[in-house]
């Protein structure tokens, strides 16, 4: 990498970190104790640990939906996806299956999701809107024909481990996030892909003309996405020691979609970044957890939140910033140095 | 002149009288909202076994959350000519029109577990659970529980602004208005799911000095008790003896928690509506007698001492 766009890189992460840094610094005004993290039961505990430990499964969303996004498409079945791995793992688990087969199943199973999408985006050329909506509503749907209704539970400590167990003192969500986002960061850095998928965002028409195979590195993104969204199932389905087909994932394509924004990345597709999206996951959850822990009627929660999201935008705004500057210019504000 | 509207249930009654209609040769259409949790899926095969028990045929329809599928549901009841509709509305507005329609054919309309908006000249009863006196009563079994001792209570609210979760909090606060030594120190939304119940909860573990100072959760629903559970385990303490655990619902899964010590009381919302439901319609085709134009269902209080690891058994058959 040349010492230029390491720099750019820089800059443009610097104002997501000190976003997160004053999201933090707020919670803990609200809460003196918040940065406090001790060692129980030989696992790390405190608030911080649960923001990454919350935040994982919408950082591994956002992982896949960072890459759909910059193809300039949008997954809106990550949620519903969630609920049907979720309901796949817990159902063959509570039936008595290994680990390995329950795992393999409820992957395949978001893979299968992924390649549905991407086959009606890429192949028969459907607004990835409508075309990821439809699984949206109908996956949740499949998601309970699985469950029959009912919140499957189960008591195998293995799939137990993935949602709550602990790694060297970190939450087994964190790790499996940590681990999913380096291998994608080289996956799409170290090799061409990276430049495929933003080459399609930003002309697929001329992606085509140089010679890409669009279709094929489209349907991949979803298949990627699906495989995200599985795998945040699992960790949400495990952490509750249930499935739970009408609540899981419940709008968490919206957080993921938020996340992706956040992280810098544009809905028209082109620019993206895996590391920044994480990074916009944890402004949120560092978001939620802040509000939970303030003590605040939870009436507020939502108005906060939303209050949160439009500082943030608008700090990420060039055109804000050019305002800013013309209305301090005016003022008088910039003279008076 | 007597206005039609008084005459209607007369007429019924007459009719049936000559027909001398008995509970076997009942037919009732049942519009369900749909499946949206664990305990809509055990009152649907409640409603079936009940009427299956009184040898009534019961016409079944699913209207997947969506009001005009419940509309298109009872208009094809009223075409089909059935004695009785059972209605559990998925919102409170707009049934006016439909519901005249069921009138103006006799078909008495009884709602289950929800009411409406509506003239109560448009169905017969409603047997519905009393949301508040259900929050009274966890209140007053932590009350009875913790005596005089000082208690801090962390409350996991239910959906912010839903009726229960209103109604639970106020039955609640009410009890707890009368104890001094009572003192709901937090309370958040858990959006009644397991997921947001154990999130929330860490959060109040967190905040409360680890837990320590936190003597009773009282949820809402057992979903977000049963994750407050294993958060209340995951920071190193003891639910059911370090924090007194009290939730509403009364779903399978608490009982299973109840049994290993881990939860202390849950207040049942029974998934047996239809029963009071058919006796009242029973009673009103054999003598014409109209029931009340409210039924409250019982909100029978489970502790530890009512065998919990048995009703977890029967309730498991209930399709929860």
């Amino acid at each position: 990498m040349m010492p230029g766009t390491a720099t750019r890189a820089l800059a443009g992460a610097l104002p997501r970190f000190s976003v997160l840094a004053l999201i933090l610094l707020a919670s803990w005004l609200a809460f003196p104790g918040y940065f406090d993290v001790t060692v129980n039961d030989g696992r790390l505990y405190g608030s911080l640990i649960d923001v990454l430990n919350r935040g994982a499964p919408v950082a591994i969303l956002a992982i896949g939906m960072t890459l759909v996004i910059a193809t300039g498409g949008v997954d809106l079945s990550v949620g519903a996806v969630m609920a049907v791995s979720g309901a796949v793992a817990a159902t063959l688990i509570a039936d008595g299956q290994p680990l390995a087969v329950a795992l393999a199943a409820a992957l395949g199973a978001g893979v299968l999701c992924g390649l549905w999408n991407g086959i009606l985006v890429a192949v028969l050329d459907i607004q990835p809107i409508v075309a990821t909506l439809i699984l949206m509503v109908t996956g949740r749907g499949i998601a309970q024909l699985v469950t029959e209704g009912a919140i499957v539970t189960f008591v195998d400590e293995s799939l137990i481990f993935i949602g709550s167990g602990a790694v060297a003192g970190m939450p087994m969500p964190v790790v499996i996030a940590a681990v999913l986002a380096a291998a994608a960061v080289l996956l799409v850095r170290r090799t061409a892909l990276g430049m495929f998928i933003e080459a399609i965002g930003v002309n697929r028409r001329a992606s085509v003309q140089a010679g890409l195979n669009v279709r094929v590195v489209l349907i991949a993104v979803y298949v990627a996405s699906g495989f995200c969204a599985a795998l945040a199932g699992v960790i949400v389905a495990a952490d509750i020691r249930g499935a739970d087909a009408n609540n899981a994932g419940l709008w968490l394509e919206l957080d993921a979609i938020l996340a992706v924004v956040l992280g810098g990345a544009s809905l028209l597709g082109g620019r993206f970044s895996i590391l920044m999206s994480i990074v916009g996951a944890l402004i949120i959850q560092a978001m939620n957890t802040g509000i939970l822990i303030s003590g605040f009627p939870p009436e507020f929660n939502l108005i906060l939140k939303a209050a949160i999201v439009v500082v943030i935008l608008v700090l990420q705004s060039p055109q804000a910033g050019r305002i800013a500057a013309a209305i301090a210019a005016r003022t008088g504000i910039t003279r008076r140095r | 002149m007597v206005p039609m509207k008084r005459l209607a249930p007369l007429a019924v009654a007459c009719a049936c009288m000559v027909t001398a209609a008995h509970a076997a040769d009942m037919t009732v259409g049942f519009s369900q909202i749909g499946s949206e949790s664990g305990w809509r899926a055990a009152e649907t095969s409640v409603t079936r076994s009940e009427a299956a028990k009184r040898g009534i045929t019961l016409k079944f329809a699913d209207a997947q959350q969506k009001q005009e599928n419940q509309i298109k549901a009872i208009r094809s009841f009223v075409a089909q000519g059935v004695d009785a509709i059972l209605l559990a509305p998925v919102v409170a507005t707009g049934w006016e029109s439909v519901l005249k329609e069921a009138r103006e054919a006799e078909i008495p309309v009884v709602l289950l577990d929800r009411t409406i908006d509506a003239d109560k000249s448009l169905y017969l009863t409603a047997v519905t659970s009393d949301t508040v006196h259900e929050g009274r009563v966890a209140g007053e079994w932590l009350a009875g529980t913790v005596g005089d001792k000082p208690c801090r209570v962390v409350e996991l609210q239910g959906t912010v602004g839903s009726s229960p979760a209103i109604n639970r909090k106020k039955g609640f606060d009410e009890i707890v208005a009368k104890h001094d030594n009572i003192t709901v120190v937090r309370s958040q939304t858990g959006d009644f799911t397991r997921t947001k119940g154990k999130e929330v909860m860490e959060s109040f573990l967190k905040a409360e000095d680890g837990g320590r100072s936190i003597c009773a959760l009282y949820a809402h629903n057992d979903d977000m008790a049963v994750g407050a559970i294993q958060a209340i385990k995951e920071a190193g303490l003891k639910p059911g003896s370090d924090i007194l655990v009290v939730s509403i619902d009364a779903v399978p899964d608490i009982f299973m928690a109840m049994a290993n010590g881990e939860a202390n009381a849950t207040v049942e919302l029974t998934p047996n509506m239809a029963g009071p439901a058919f006796e009242a319609l029973v009673a009103f085709k054999e003598t014409g007698k109209e029931p009340p134009k409210w039924i409250q269902t019982e909100s029978r209080l489970y502790t530890r001492d009512d065998d919990p690891r048995r009703v977890y058994e029967e309730k498991k058959g209930m399709g929860y």
